[in-house]
């Protein structure tokens, strides 16, 4: 006990601390060199103050969407492979990116044109839709009997994502080039949001998903193993599924509307933090979430820097990261 | 021996003149002026009307709007979904395609039916492809006209301007609606960038060449544009619309083209088309740099229905 509260410390330390430290600084890495003097200037009025726009703007809000996105795209990995006990679980494996993605897709294709409190209708629509995707699924896990069959779960995500592929695909047939180009684009993620409309609306969602996780390591451990096993050592294993399912999706949706489908991030860094620390998931959870929020806003930091002035999305830079390593993963299985 | 060789040979010329003979005589035939003209590109259909040969036109692509004429004819398909079959169906002896759809250039020139190419470039390359279309149908003194009078529409925007101050301007091509996600610009090349130079802007990312491009919003602090022009391909949007997408442009507050109130959101189909309109929207661009209805005023609002030709 005093050992897992020994490496807790250590490592939400070491990757809080590393978490803190790229959200401090990816506001001051860019193309334009600002600098911080100028920015807390108050002598200069901010609509005069370039450097100040910049930071907060352009930079701040991508850092801290970048954050928010990253922790809980990672986190949600983790509570995936642990409910599915499948390592390659990812948090767009039961279909909720796919189902955000749709939604996004007909906000787009539809010019659906509102707008609340600076959430855009894309935004809106696509979680929406993974809230549609996250109700057949469970819907689907629940018909055939009572319990909650994780082989059901999986095959159902699967097919669902393949279903819901088609049509985005077929959305997006239809659409003129103009709309098809934004389509594709949103697919691959970005964090260039703009002000903080986007991020106060996720945050809410996120914050509930969180509280559900901290109470979920423990019982997660003894499912990962067995649910037999778990359910003879007291654990509501119906319970901690259904906890488990929701709160993950929900986050999983809120982050793929803020920040778009960014590939990979679920599956590398819960595995990465696995290597370092353990499979404990009193450890892994926070240590992910933290990892993740460092991981996703220092890639942030190479897409917007690398080809500029032009923008790279970060979900191509995420990809050609996480492409090499699952596969890594998957030969290191065998 | 001998005798076998020169009857050889003498077959063989005899063939050889025949087939000259039937390829003289098919020449003529294959460069006869097309009666029916399918275009699966709005740009030349549009070229194709100001040069007189519209009653020609026996079908046009799904995303043709102008001019009104085209709305009676038949549809087959565009640039990704070439209707082959209902192409075929309707026998036409020329259709202009664009020269990326090689598989649909294969299966009509397997079909013997001609073809003619299109390639979208520079503002130049406008007129110039007008001309070349306007002699393969057989209209080269109309189309030369047609081609002179956008010149000269060009010309006369471009002596509007001159000597005027060349405000930094960015060319919004498009984003999504009612945030600043997903902007697309225009950089340094293209008939895009070079209306807007024409009409005396200057390009905040005329240095990039590339037509078009995503950028990041701090990207655009740092140029701070003192214009900003945004196309919108519909004909129109309701006022209310109009203002929710200039509101938009306040998330960037310090950017001096929204300080002074001079983010100009112009609308109309033609703006993508790079035909014979043209000369609207390098007289639209500039109205909404230096217009006499810019100003104190609420910023212009464009919409082009008046017909050139």
């Amino acid at each position: 006990m005093t050992d897992v509260r020994r490496r807790l410390a250590v490592s939400a330390l070491a990757f809080g601390g590393l978490a803190f430290v790229s959200v401090l600084a990816a506001p001051l890495i860019g193309t334009t060199s600002i600098s911080l003097r100028r920015v807390f200037d108050g002598s200069v009025p901010f609509a005069d103050n370039v450097d100040a726009q910049i930071f907060f703007i352009a930079r701040l809000p991508r850092a801290l969407a970048g954050a928010i996105v990253g922790a809980t795209l990672a986190a949600a990995g983790v509570v995936f492979q642990a409910l599915l006990r499948n390592p390659l679980a990812t948090p767009f494996t039961l279909g909720v990116s796919a189902g955000a993605a749709l939604g996004a897709m007909l906000a787009i294709t539809l010019r659906l044109h509102l707008s609340l409190w600076g959430v855009s209708a894309v935004t809106a629509a696509s979680f929406i839709g993974s809230l549609g995707a996250v109700a057949i699924v469970y819907a689907m896990a629940r018909a055939r009997r009572r319990g909650f069959s994780t082989n059901i779960l999986l095959l159902a995500g699967v097919t669902l994502n393949a279903f819901f592929s088609a049509l985005i695909l077929f959305v997006q047939y239809l659409a003129d080039s103009a709309e098809a180009l934004r389509t594709m684009r949103w697919l691959m993620g970005d964090l260039d949001i703009a002000g903080y409309g986007p991020i106060l609306a996720a945050l809410p969602l996120c914050a509930v998903a969180f509280a559900a996780f901290a109470w979920l390591p423990r019982p997660l451990n003894l499912l990962s193993l067995d649910t037999d096993a778990a359910a003879s050592r007291g654990v509501d294993v119906l319970r901690v599924q259904r906890v488990a399912f929701f709160s993950a999706s929900m986050a999983t949706g809120a982050a793929v509307s803020l920040g778009g489908p960014i590939g990979f991030i679920g599956i590398i860094v819960p595995h990465l933090v696995r290597l370092i620390v353990g499979s404990d998931h009193r450890v892994v959870l926070p240590a992910s979430a933290l990892f993740g929020a460092a991981f996703l806003v220092a890639t942030d930091v190479v897409a917007r820097t690398v080809m500029a002035p032009i923008e790279l999305p970060v979900g191509i830079i995420t990809a050609l990261i996480g492409g090499p390593f699952f596969l890594w993963l998957l030969v290191r299985q065998r | 021996m001998m005798a076998w060789a020169r009857g050889w040979a003498l077959g063989a010329s005899a063939i050889a003149a025949l087939a000259v003979v039937l390829a003289l005589a098919a020449a003529p035939a294959a460069q006869q002026a097309p009666r029916r003209i399918i275009s699966l590109v709005p740009s030349a259909t549009e070229m194709l009307f100001a040069m007189g040969a519209g009653p020609r036109v026996a079908a046009v692509s799904s995303y043709d709007r102008f001019p009104p004429e085209v709305q009676r004819l038949p549809r087959v398909g565009a640039l990704v979904d070439p209707d082959v079959e209902r192409i075929l169906s309707l026998r036409p002896d020329l259709v202009v395609a664009y020269a990326s759809q090689v598989d649909l250039l294969a299966q009509l020139t397997r079909a013997g039916i001609p073809v003619y190419t299109c390639r979208h470039g520079s503002l130049a390359d406008i007129t110039a492809a007008m001309r070349d279309l306007g002699s393969r149908v057989g209209l080269a003194a109309d189309a030369g006209r047609a081609a002179a009078d956008v010149e000269r529409g060009l010309a006369d925007v471009r002596a509007s301007v001159a000597g005027r101050p060349r405000p930094r301007t960015l060319l919004v091509i498009g984003r999504e609606p009612q945030s600043l996600r997903a902007i697309s610009v225009s950089g340094g090349f293209g008939f895009l960038h070079d209306l807007l130079d024409l009409a005396g802007g200057e390009n905040v990312f005329g240095d990039v060449k590339r037509e078009s491009m995503m950028v990041a919003t701090e990207t655009i602090l740092v140029k701070q544009p003192d214009v900003i022009l945004e196309l919108h391909y519909s004909d129109s949007a309701s006022r209310d619309e109009e203002t929710r997408e200039r509101g938009a442009w306040t998330l960037l507050p310090g950017i001096p083209a929204v300080k002074n109130g001079r983010v100009h959101l112009l609308y109309g189909g033609e703006l993508v088309v790079p035909g014979p309109r043209v000369v609207l929207t390098a007289r639209a661009f500039a109205d909404a740099l230096f217009g006499v209805r810019s100003g104190s005023q609420p910023p212009p609002r464009h919409r082009i229905e008046e017909v050139v030709f």
